[in-house]
């Protein structure tokens, strides 16, 4: 570990000589620099589609939770009765923050995408919702369900677990996929700096040669590959990331994430220096894959 | 300081060398001649560390090669001045970074190794080709680089491999003057070479001692020509 860090020291320190003894090649340096600017520019968006699902996972998740429903369903000479009586329960609920009954306006509201906008609530056997919204320590649901079955028989609580459940947990794994593409994005950098390193190094055998004729250990050959590789990713993966966040930037916006998730795709607050750190950690690949690669070729060519 | 001891080297299934034992002394010259292919240039490897043999020892300065990483055998060869057969330069760099090559490998600062090797550019007349590139020069510039190469770091030992193989006469003696110079100067001298003109030319000006490969052995060592 010590080894590696100083050597990942010393790839960076200016050495003209070093890094003039492995010839400049054409076709490697332009694959390096290709895979590394593609590869951040899709790490861009694998890293704006983790973050936009890892807040909406956290929104449902925390904000949600904090609310419930009670739908009473009794006959219309009861309901209101019930209602009352449901309202009276919550008054004397820790927990509770705020309960009130949904007026027919704000009801009629919420069902107009399926019945229309025209629909008249009295003509339909429509349970009375009332909203109910908790203190940060929250209720207990349990508790309230047995009390208002024993009170209030036609009141059924929803505290909204069982929908929220699955939407929390797809926006997790929606989270979970983007830091996989970003761990495999990392991988394919690594896989096309090796193949580039490889071809780099079996093309300069003659080089590599003359090298140790003259007195070069391997750390010095090394280096001079490494650090070649090394600042091509850097400079591949800063101008992909910089595209990347200019296209992200460019994504049409939404007011209302979860109305839309996908137009609340992007990065928000300090989400947006996330990206400054893919360049440094695609120099890391390309450094430690070149690394790797050397070894091999240098042991190999004994 | 070289020291082969009942060395064995095969290749492909056939021995090239067999049964060489051979001590190369501080100050000493030595010569290694044979007919082509006989396994001069295996031999002037295994010297230096680029082969390691099939059987019996090698040691360098000391140290049997076998027990020796790369990284110890790279650092031994700062000692050890090498003129490959062809000569082996990087053909993008112009002759002065070539030829301080030795210098950067083993960390030695450009700057530190300016006047040294303006006056090594000197000392073997390249001092107006320091600019060109090595496919530019001369076969004759190329052996002299290529001997200006391997005394920068100043070795204890010079190794040569046929470094008048290409060139005229006029050169050959030239280069000639420069390895007796190096010789005078304490270093230890081995050339491996055909030309047995050159070894009768030396001979004249300094004590060398000849060894001939035939038949994948030495066969006459220490004889006079």
């Amino acid at each position: 570990m010590k080894g590696l860090r100083a050597q990942l020291v010393r790839a960076f320190q200016p050495d003209t000589q070093a890094d003039r003894v492995v010839p400049p090649s054409g076709f490697t340096a332009q694959l390096t620099l290709f895979a590394a600017g593609a590869m951040a520019f899709l790490a861009v968006f694998a890293l704006a589609l983790s973050l936009a699902a890892g807040r909406l996972a956290e929104q449902w998740g925390s904000e949600l939770a904090r609310s419930a429903t009670i739908r009473i369903a009794a006959p219309d000479d009861q309901q209101q009765a019930q209602t009352d009586a449901a309202l009276r329960i919550l008054e004397t609920t820790r927990g509770v923050a705020q309960a009130r009954a949904l007026s027919n306006e704000e009801q009629a509201a919420l069902l107009a995408p399926w019945f229309g906008a025209e629909l008249e609530l009295d003509s339909l056997p429509v349970p009375r919702l009332i909203e109910v919204i908790e203190t940060e320590e929250g209720m207990d649901a349990a508790g309230l369900r047995l009390r208002l079955a024993a009170e209030v028989p036609g009141a059924m609580l929803d505290d909204h677990s069982r929908w929220r459940a699955p939407l929390v947990k797809a926006a997790s794994r929606l989270k979970m996929l983007g830091w996989v593409s970003i761990v495999l994005i990392a991988a394919v950098t690594a896989a096309m700096v090796t193949l580039a390193a490889n071809a780099a190094l079996a093309a300069n055998a003659q080089v590599i040669s003359v090298l140790r004729l003259v007195g070069a250990t391997d750390d010095y050959i090394a280096r001079a590959f490494i650090r070649r590789f090394t600042l091509r990713a850097l400079i591949g993966a800063l101008v992909g990331m910089v595209l990347g966040m200019i296209a992200v930037l460019l994504l049409p916006g939404g007011e209302d994430e979860t109305a839309s998730f996908l137009t609340g795709l992007g990065f928000q607050g300090l989400h947006w220096l996330v990206p400054l750190l893919i360049p440094p950690l695609a120099a890391a690949v390309a450094f430690i894959a070149t690394r790797m690669a050397a070894r091999r070729t240098l042991e190999s060519l004994t | 300081m070289i020291e082969l001891e009942n060395v064995a080297y095969s290749y492909g299934g056939g021995e090239l060398l067999s049964d060489i034992s051979l001590k190369l002394a501080p100050g000493s010259f030595h010569f290694l001649t044979g007919p082509s292919g006989s396994g001069k240039t295996t031999l002037m490897k295994l010297c230096y560390g680029a082969l390691l043999p099939t059987a019996g020892h090698v040691r360098l300065f000391d140290r049997d090669v076998r027990a020796m990483t790369r990284d110890d055998v790279a650092l031994l060869r700062r000692r050890m001045g090498v003129v490959h057969q062809d000569c082996q330069f990087l053909d993008h760099l112009p002759l002065s970074e070539n030829i301080a090559l030795p210098l950067h490998a083993s960390g030695r600062s450009a700057g530190a190794a300016g006047e040294d090797l303006e006056d090594l550019m000197h000392w073997v007349g390249l001092t107006e080709r320091s600019a060109a590139l090595p496919p530019e020069l001369s076969g004759g510039e190329r052996q002299r680089a290529a001997l200006a190469r391997a005394v920068i770091m100043s070795p204890d030992v010079v190794l040569a491999d046929e470094p008048t193989g290409n060139v005229d006469w006029d050169m050959s003696q030239r280069l000639l003057r420069l390895l007796i110079e190096l010789n005078r100067m304490g270093k230890t001298v081995l050339v491996a070479t055909h030309d047995l003109g050159l070894i009768r030319a030396t001979k004249a000006h300094v004590q060398a001692r000849v060894l001939r490969i035939a038949n994948r052995r030495i066969q006459l060592a220490g004889a006079d020509l």
